[in-house]
């Protein structure tokens, strides 16, 4: 800007910084020690944040590979890291299609046509989201329980299950595909129905085509939150190689054995991917979180 | 909008192609599979006896064949799968836990009533009085078992010389579970007994063997010494009372309580789960170790809802009045780094947190110590582990708040602030006369979504605290952090308790909490559908 600025407008701007500065470096201190922790040797060293004593330790334990110390010794990976980021990964593909697929033709159905309960369905599901799966853990352990003894893959500890039991979570993302077909004119559509396609094939051709940006956004939006899915897991998977990581982790900090050095480079490892994922697509998540409701 | 033909009454699309008409027959077969193989888990349930779980698949066979096979629920079948997910996922565990919140389902009442009395009228006792003297001989590299009745009676005395029996040689090596016939003899056999030494040595093979005398009389191994017969404990009468041969009294099945119990009222573990009304209900109420818990616990949720909010609707709306100052450089990337909390998932972030704080080797410890020479216990102290929850859950949750408060402040009408600038006023009467009153509106309903969310925050409890330090006196786990969501976990699934009853009792109370505030939201939102 080429005006001249008073002074009190440049004292405030650079007040304004200064305290944006401290801000962050506070809210960044937390990432940025755990990067350095997962560098320095043994599993309580302190120090400043780059590391004086610099090992890879921790680093290799977390790709599961054995390391050897100076003085001889042999420490074994103690978990799984990454079979249960594979865990996380495979059940967050696998239920996210599910998730887009349920949520995309309800989503078309109350966005282009008229039928009967249609406003109090949608209501009906939203309020229902809000109840927490914490709180039917007892019915739902019960019902995989029960059903597991007539179909083995959807017993309690299995992949199966915690797919099948995060299909109930679709009607905030029905709401936020809703909205991207509202905003669709359909005449397209119309003038396809006119000249004698179907329902379907009007929806399949030309809306679906049109829609693919807001179909990638709900599959992320899906993607995270099942990664982040903590109480549903913790109760239905039971064994240490079904584990996804989020019920993983955990462990690194157990009462009494806590591996801090060890918990920072596994923490790296699987945190950093889903938060690049996160920053590279933070345009479009960000619009349908704060449209809808809070992260999960 | 426009309505799809059949509703329109006009003749229905038919393809002319081939290939449709293929992909149409495959849809209606993948539809009849579905309901087949529904229709089989239902019957399956009902002959388990599990009535809940048939009619549950009954009713999404049944409406699966109604909507796909009814051509005027033609829109109906593209929200069915939609629905039919919430219904099974969301609804249906719902009304199962409103259901268990009126029984007594627990650990002790886990069993249906014929599986308790399957595995009471399995159990076994040894008659005392009527044991045996056992005694191994050597034969060879075999041992025989010679057995003896104990003359401890004059009853037994009597009969001490037809009560002796020997089996044939055994190899006691072999430890698995064998079942020998033993024939009376008129002397132990020729050979000097083993040494007490030897016995303990073969016990695991001797405590693994039933004898069985001609009469059909089952021995078992009662102590180093002695084996004694083993009897059915309990006798079934017909009027479906349990008879206890051992302490010869009468057990009756309570259908009040879910247990067998004897006339002057002891309980026989385990029992059956049976409806007892609003026994949990009035439990939470009324019982002074529940009710003072709760009570904390439910005032604690509030607080922590409550006061999560404000921070960080506070450091959000502060940080986006500053973020949307034109003159400021570099927002881009403050923003980027402000959402960085938000990016990072959220078990990963309170666990690092979790080790931060830890007294000893935690990193705030070690900085606060340095400064000011003081080590605070966050995870020991209730006031300071709440204080530590708020702090995390501030850090976690203000780009939210950040996030939505630039995107309000941005549809604000420039040209107030020109307005305000004309007449004076300053970046303050700004914030106080303009920002705020013109965003607190259209943020309400996102604020009561957010309390709604922070008051049922399970996983930044059961990661960061596990509800400890423990409220004294209580009696089902319950800790000064916890909030309703985590308690009730606890109490269905921690320690020995595991009162499922009770449990669903507090989820159906929280329920009906967040089923108001989701109706206030949706009233002061006006959704559009």
């Amino acid at each position: 800007m080429a005006m001249v600025q008073p002074r009190s407008i440049r004292a405030r701007k650079l007040g304004a910084h200064l305290a944006l500065l401290g801000f962050v470096s506070l809210v960044v201190f937390p990432l940025l020690l755990v990067i350095s922790i997962s560098f320095r040797e043994g599993n309580f060293a302190t120090g400043s944040l780059i590391p004086e004593r610099f090992s890879l330790e921790h680093w290799a334990l977390a790709f599961g590979i054995p390391w050897e110390r100076a003085d001889g010794s042999v420490v074994q990976p103690p978990f799984p890291v990454l079979l249960w980021l594979w865990n996380s990964v495979k059940v967050a593909v696998v239920s996210s299609l599910m998730i887009l697929a349920l949520s995309t033709t309800s989503a078309y159905a109350f966005a282009r046509m008229r039928f009967q309960g249609k406003a109090p369905i949608l209501k009906g599901m939203l309020i229902f989201q809000m109840f927490p799966a914490v709180l039917s853990l007892v019915a739902l352990y019960a019902l995989f329980d029960r059903l597991g003894q007539l179909v083995p893959w959807l017993g309690i500890n299995t992949h199966g299950a915690l797919i099948v039991a995060s299909l109930g979570a679709v009607a905030l993302h029905i709401w936020t595909i809703k909205g991207y077909f509202e905003s669709i004119d359909g005449s397209l559509e119309e003038a396809a129905m006119v000249d004698g396609a179907s329902t379907w094939q009007a929806f399949r051709h030309i809306l679906l085509p049109l829609s693919v940006p807001i179909l990638m956004v709900v599959f992320i939006l899906a993607f995270i939150m099942s990664i982040m899915e903590y109480p549903m897991a913790s109760v239905l998977l039971l064994d240490e190689d079904k584990l996804t990581l989020a019920v993983g982790a955990q462990q690194y900090l157990a009462e009494h054995n806590q591996r801090w050095g060890d918990f920072a480079a596994a923490a790296v490892l699987s945190g950093l991917p889903i938060t690049a994922a996160f920053l590279l697509c933070q345009r479009w998540i960000i619009g349908g979180l704060t449209a809808g409701g809070v992260k999960g | 909008m426009y309505i799809t033909n059949a509703s329109r009454g006009l003749p229905r699309h038919r393809s002319r192609h081939l290939g449709e008409r293929y992909s149409r027959w495959a849809a209606r077969a993948l539809v009849a599979a579905l309901v087949i193989s529904l229709m089989w888990l239902v019957l399956a349930f009902h002959l388990n006896g599990q009535w809940m779980f048939a009619l549950l698949f009954l009713v999404l066979g049944a409406s699966l064949a109604v909507v796909f096979t009814r051509r005027s629920l033609m829109s109906h079948r593209y929200i069915f799968p939609a629905l039919a997910g919430l219904g099974v996922f969301v609804i249906f565990p719902l009304l199962y836990t409103i259901g268990i919140s009126f029984s007594n389902y627990s650990s002790e009442n886990l069993l249906s009533e014929e599986r308790v009395r399957a595995q009471l009228m399995s159990r076994s006792y040894q008659e005392e009085g009527a044991a045996f003297s056992f005694a191994l001989h050597r034969e060879g590299d075999l041992v025989r078992l010679y057995l003896e009745a104990e003359a401890s009676s004059e009853l037994d005395e009597a009969m001490a010389g037809q009560r002796r029996f020997v089996t044939s040689p055994l190899n006691l090596a072999n430890e698995e579970a064998r079942t020998i016939g033993v024939q009376p003899v008129e002397a132990p056999p020729q050979a000097e007994p083993l040494a007490m030494r030897e016995v303990i040595t073969a016990r695991g093979t001797l405590q693994a063997l039933t004898l069985v005398t001609p009469e059909g009389v089952e021995l078992r191994m009662a102590g180093m010494r002695s084996f004694a017969p083993m009897l059915d404990r309990y006798e079934a009468r017909d009027d479906g009372s349990l008879y206890d041969r051992r302490d010869d009294r009468l057990l009756t099945a309570d259908q009040e309580t879910g247990f067998f119990v004897t006339d002057d009222g002891e309980r026989l573990t385990p029992g059956w789960p049976v409806a007892v009304g609003l026994d949990n209900y009035t439990r939470i109420f009324t019982d002074p170790d529940i009710r003072g818990p709760f009570l904390q616990i439910f005032v604690w949720t509030f607080v922590f809802a409550g006061l999560t909010v404000a921070f960080t609707l506070a450091v959000g709306f502060v940080l986006a009045t500053l973020l949307q100052w034109d003159q400021l450089r570099g927002k881009a990337i403050y923003r980027t780094l402000l959402i960085l909390p938000y990016a990072v998932p959220a078990f990963i972030s309170i666990l690092i947190f979790k080790g931060m704080f830890n007294q000893n080797h935690g990193e705030i410890n070690l900085i606060l110590e340095n400064l000011f020479g003081i080590s605070p216990s966050w995870f020991t102290d209730p006031a300071l582990a709440r204080s530590m929850l708020l702090i995390v859950n501030t850090w976690l949750g203000y780009p939210y708040m950040l996030l939505l408060c630039m995107g309000l402040i941005q549809s604000i009408p420039r040209d107030l602030y020109e307005a305000s600038a004309v007449d004076g006023g300053g970046p303050l009467t700004n914030l106080f006369r303009i920002t705020l009153p013109l965003i607190l509106k259209p943020l309400t309903p996102l604020l009561i979504a957010a309390f709604a969310f922070n008051f049922n925050n399970f996983v930044l409890i059961a990661l960061l605290t596990g509800g400890s330090p423990d409220i004294l006196g209580a009696s089902t786990p319950a800790g000064t952090t916890d909030l309703l969501v985590s308690y009730t976990y606890r109490i269905a699934f921690q320690d020995a308790g595991q009162n499922f009853g009770l449990a669903a009792a507090i989820a159906t109370l929280i329920f009906l909490l967040v089923v108001g505030l989701s109706w206030l939201n949706l009233r002061l939102s006006k959704v559009k559908v």
